[in-house]
């Protein structure tokens, strides 16, 4: 995070649309962040809020022609956006790799799960032999926590539980020692304590490789376990991003508060209503004009029909950016419902 | 000594419901598919609901209290209040393993209920909690009848329903709704939003012409635009879904709602409107919930009681406000450990008990105490004997050799429970000597 | 797995004996004036010639003494067409060369032109080749063989003389001739399966495009051409051989009849139709028993392969 070395993964106003017969959906909105080596940053945000686009974007994954892409994406040195078909392969699990969010279906289930790590291993390094290729594979599977990972390469998928399944895919994505790791939901499909486990693992391939990590997630406690620096999108936009206590402890986008406050904890007093965020996210296909937030905002005000722009308010907090009009004398007192950060629901908030 | 005791023959298929009773337990409606207008026009805001907070849905429950000190296992015991509206005893649901080149021979059994026993009372909201394969989803099916229990009871309002035929069941489906984790699947796509609320409102004795209103009424409690009658499930986002499907359940006005995972396909900001919505209907209806979901801060949330299962069995159940303040099974600690805080400086300062390895098959379930293969204070007793649910002040059952956050006066004064699994050995728990990880159940991290 | 096989022959054979006994009956009891022996005699026969057939034949006996028989028959070779007097067997296994050649070459060259044409119609959809491969599976799927025979024979055969008009030639005489007579056959009888394979495997290739594994394998970094063969078409593949082996046997089994006569092949489909049209009934139930045998032992053969294809299969 040293300011000197330039970043591993700089995006400026990335933006992808797709074109669909209802109309262009704007999916991802003009994102803007990076990563370094050695930080996870969690893109966090609700179903529609453009974090996979922008992950897998990264990876060059969303295909078809009705997908259209501008900004840049700089990945150590090397611009993904626009490039070609092989220069992306050759990034793809090498340079940047990808864990998925639903490990039952993401391993082809007729290959034996050695034969698939091997695969990737043979598909960057041309001149290694399979048998080389095999014991890498071994290796990697004993230090994701595969028992008796040489007997249970030639297993296939479905021999293998869950949190096993996404051991083998951590162990295939770190097959090529890639410098960016791209996790999108990979606890989401798993139990708490595979989750524990799994979460256990990222953060320990982080300390050992020194790799930076893009997290994927919904699931802020997730975030506050492993996260470096946070993300929240809504929309197809960044709305805040920042260090993570700062999000945690010190949120200046009302829909930051509205994640915050509606999320039960386990150690929370349940006697409290939680304050929901009122409404839906609006359709990507005729967004609102300006805040993309507003007509969920119980705050918002007339100058929110202009959009605003990512800017940092804070007083010497230069790395927090928020989106919202509101001054932060204003947000500081907004924000607290029942003593806590939340979004205040008063009427509802006809859109 | 679990498995052969109690298979009468004819409860070995679970497949020997017949089509047409298969269908009536579904409650009328298999989907379940909420919604939510966009704006709330009550749902989350609580207006019109007085008492919207969580906690008031603990005001009618006796739970907590004496009820629940001997909830299980009859009626009889119960004192005027506390006839259980909902009560299990002992039930097991096997199912059979079959193999053979030619004639099928049971090979084995998987034990997804395994003698599991508790009671609901009016007003109160029981949580299920476990990780996948625990036998909550299996638990949830035995009790609406999807599936028929091996052995056991179920009592509805102390009546034995275990084996009631359809016609005995019909006027206790209508009591006792049920609505799923996926609004996607459960609403019928071909059917509009009227006809689904219809059918449940003709059947609870709705004339023809006020059905339609009576629906826009529905509609309008969970929080939906009443305008919607003619439109189709995919038309709704999936939190809108939900709650056309909660509407479906209250339209025959039923006592007892089963909720299975039904936050858990939803956004979070959505998940918490849904969660709202379910507390202020629990008040305004004085509705009783049995809430299952793999999410243990959400279950706390809503829940008066919860059950914590593990491979079947019972592990703990818990007054709600006990169970993270003093979990007394080592295996809800562990569940309770694995789950990250969503406030870093309280994650970073805590003690977690992160437990290694996976949960065994469900078809050799380890000998003794199921979590043994797991648990970190394991011992002897643990692998031989299976532990009995023993009863500690405040109706807090756990079941453990070697309870964890309990005094040796309180493990004194503790009782065994009627509702303990009939194979439990005889001994009572008793503390680990050893002064270390007794209270804080420190554990290696994840390694194997 | 072998547990799943064994059940599905035995299923099968319980069919078999099942379908035997219902042409037997259809046949010996069903006849248009009730008496077999009648028929056989002809029209012009005495009482006393009708008893003599009666008895040679053992219609006289209790129906299922007959049945009984005539399995045996069937099994020890022994069964002879009561019209023409023809040992049965021998007559299936002269048919049977041809109707095999027919078959085998036909299911080799629908399965394999249609896994190109069904790749090369996924990985271009949308596109020019993709929409003439979908007209031209139209065309085949909706073309009836002997419509289809007929204009080979007519333009390729007579007009243009490329190729033999009709008839067969066995693989020991002349490998030239063998292959020239049955290049017109193969492909009237492959243009509909292909016609039809093509389209399903398409669409299969197209959906699992969208699978995680697909996804997977794309983020591993191998190239567009590994992902589609080793994964997409991999997995595709699966459903298009079980459907395979099904439309396999049925070819064996006489799904080949109109192809056959078309170009006068003198294979087993046309014994069966000849037998049909004389009321043969232990030929056809020769017929039925041993071509239901084939489809038994092809549908086993296939369940390996499948599985051999597909690991989750193999459980149990």
């Amino acid at each position: 995070m040293s300011a000197t070395e330039p970043p591993l993964l700089e995006i400026s106003d990335l933006r992808v649309a797709f074109a669909t017969e209802d109309g262009t959906v704007q999916a991802v909105d003009g994102v803007s962040f990076t990563v370094s080596r050695g930080e996870v940053v969690a893109i966090v945000g609700e179903s529609g809020s453009g974090k996979s686009v922008t992950a897998m974007t990264l990876m060059g994954l969303p295909r078809g022609s009705n997908a259209t892409f501008q900004g840049t994406a700089t990945f150590d040195g090397t611009e993904l956006v626009g490039a070609s078909d092989e220069q992306l392969r050759r990034i793809r699990g090498a340079g940047i790799a990808m864990v998925f969010q639903d490990p039952m279906s993401s391993l082809d289930p007729v290959y034996r799960i050695g034969d698939q790590i091997v695969e990737q291993i043979r598909a960057h390094e041309r001149k290694i032999s399979k048998a080389q290729a095999l014991d890498r594979a071994v290796t990697l599977m004993e230090r994701v926590g595969i028992p008796r990972a040489a007997e249970r390469l030639r297993s296939y998928p479905h021999e293998f539980s869950g949190g096993m399944r996404q051991r083998v895919m951590i162990a295939m994505a770190l097959s090529c020692s890639p410098k960016l790791l791209i996790a999108d939901e990979p606890t989401t499909a798993l139990d708490v304590t595979i989750q524990a486990q799994i979460l256990e693992e990222l953060r320990k391939l982080r300390d050992e490789t020194d790799a930076g990590v893009i997290l994927v997630t919904h699931d802020l406690g997730v975030v506050a376990d492993i996260a470096d620096r946070v993300i929240v999108m809504y929309a197809g936009r960044v709305v805040e991003q920042g260090v993570l206590d700062d999000i945690f402890y010190d949120p200046q986008h009302p829909y930051t508060w509205g994640l915050l406050g509606s999320i039960t904890r386990i150690d929370s007093d349940r006697s409290q209503r939680l304050p929901a965020i009122p409404g839906m996210p609006p359709s990507l296909l005729s967004p609102p004009k300006g805040c993309h937030f507003r007509p969920r905002c119980p705050h918002a005000f007339e100058k929110c029909v202009e959009v605003p722009p990512l800017e940092g308010h804070v007083a010497n907090r230069p790395e927090s950016l928020d989106r919202c009009w509101l001054t932060e004398d204003r947000k500081r007192a907004l924000r607290q419902v029942d003593g806590q950060v939340g979004l205040r629901s008063t009427e509802p908030v006809i859109s | 000594m679990t498995e052969h005791d109690s298979l009468p023959p004819d409860r070995r298929d679970a497949d020997s419901l017949p089509p047409d009773e298969r269908d009536a337990g579904a409650p009328p409606d298999a989907d379940a598919g909420g919604s939510g207008d966009d704006v709330p026009d009550a749902g989350t805001t609580g207006e019109g609901t007085p008492s919207a907070s969580p906690g008031g849905s603990m005001s009618g429950a006796p739970a907590e209290a004496g009820p629940a000190a001997d909830p299980g296992t009859s009626s009889e015991g119960a004192t005027a209040e506390g006839t259980p509206l909902l009560s299990v005893e002992h039930l097991r649901m096997l199912f059979p393993i079959k193999a053979g080149l030619l004639v099928d021979r049971q090979v084995g059994q998987v034990h997804a209920v395994d003698d599991v026993s508790f009671a609901l009372y009016e007003g109160e909201t029981l949580g299920i909690v476990g990780e996948s394969g625990c036998g909550k989803t299996t638990l949830i099916r035995v009790l609406v009848r999807l599936l028929d229990a091996t052995s056991g009871a179920i009592r509805f309002r102390g009546r034995d329903i275990t084996r009631s035929g359809r016609r005995e069941l019909a006027p206790i489906r209508r009591e006792m709704q049920m609505v799923f984790q996926d609004p996607q699947a459960s609403l019928n796509p071909r059917k509009r939003v009227g006809q689904i609320l219809a059918t449940p409102l003709r059947l609870r004795g709705v004339p023809r012409e006020q059905v339609a209103r009576e629906s826009r009424e529905l509609l309008q409690r969970v929080g939906m635009a009443g305008d919607v009658l003619n439109r189709f499930p995919h038309e709704f986002s999936g939190g809108q879904r939900q709650r056309i499907g909660i509407a479906r359940a209250l339209a025959v006005d039923p006592r007892l709602i089963l909720l299975d995972e039904p936050v858990s396909a939803l956004d979070v900001s959505i998940q918490a409107q849904v969660i709202n919505l379910l507390d202020e209907l629990q008040d305004e209806f004085r509705l009783s919930y049995v809430f299952v979901a793999h999410d243990l801060s959400v279950v706390r949330h809503v829940s008066d009681r919860i059950v914590v299962m593990y491979l079947g069995k019972l592990m703990e159940v818990s007054p709600a406000e006990q169970l993270y303040s003093k979990p007394i099974h080592p295996y809800t600690q562990a569940l309770l450990g694995a789950i990250p805080i969503p406030d870093p400086r309280v994650n970073r300062s805590r003690q977690r008990a992160v437990i290694s390895g996976e949960p065994p098959n469900p078809i050799n379930p380890p000998s003794g105490c199921r979590f043994h293969t797991r648990c970190p204070h394991a011992t002897e007793v643990c692998r031989t004997i299976e532990p009995p649910l023993t009863e500690y002040a405040g109706g807090h059952l756990a079941a453990c050799h070697h309870p964890q956050n309990v005094t040796a006066g309180e493990v004194a004064a503790a009782t065994r429970s009627d509702q303990s699994p009939l194979s439990a050995g005889a001994e009572g728990p008793s503390l680990i000597a050893a002064g270390d990880g007794r209270e804080t159940s420190a554990t290696a991290p994840v390694q194997r | 797995m072998l547990r799943f096989v064994v059940r599905r022959m035995l299923v099968m054979v319980a069919l078999l004996i099942v379908i035997s006994m219902f042409t037997f009956a259809m046949f010996v009891l069903l006849l248009p004036n009730g008496n077999p022996a009648a028929l056989l005699a002809g029209r012009l026969a005495t009482p006393a010639e009708i008893h003599l057939i009666s008895v040679r034949y053992g219609f006289d006996k209790p129906i299922y003494i007959q049945y009984i028989d005539t399995m045996k028959n069937i099994f020890t070779g022994q069964a002879y067409s009561y019209q023409s007097s023809f040992n049965v067997l021998d007559e299936i296994r002269a048919g049977m060369p041809a109707t095999l050649s027919l078959a085998i070459g036909a299911g080799l060259i629908w399965l394999l032109v249609s896994i190109l044409f069904g790749t090369i119609a996924a990985v271009r959809a949308g596109k020019y080749a993709d929409r003439v491969l979908t007209v031209l599976s139209m065309i085949g799927v909706s073309m009836p063989p002997f419509f289809f025979g007929a204009i080979l024979i007519y333009y390729v055969a007579y007009k243009a003389n490329i190729i033999p008009i009709g008839g067969y030639v066995p693989f020991s005489q002349s490998v030239g001739g063998w292959f020239g007579h049955l290049v017109a056959p193969w492909i009237t009888l492959s243009i509909l399966f292909i016609g039809f394979y093509s389209r399903v495997l398409r669409s299969s290739i197209l959906d699992s495009i969208n699978e995680d594994y697909v996804r997977t394998a794309r983020a591993k970094g191998l190239s567009e051409r590994q992902v589609l063969i080793r994964h997409s078409l991999r997995n595709s593949l699966i459903p298009i051989i079980s459907l395979w082996g099904l439309d396999f046997a049925q070819v064996i089994g006489g799904g080949a009849i109109l192809t056959e006569t078309v170009y006068n092949l003198h294979g087993v489909g046309e014994l069966a139709r000849d037998s049909i049209g004389r009321l043969d009934t232990i030929t056809l139930m020769e017929i039925v028993i041993l071509t239901g045998i084939a489809v038994v032992v092809i549908g086993a053969i296939v369940d390996v392969l499948v599985a051999y294809l597909d690991p989750r299969i193999r459980l149990a």
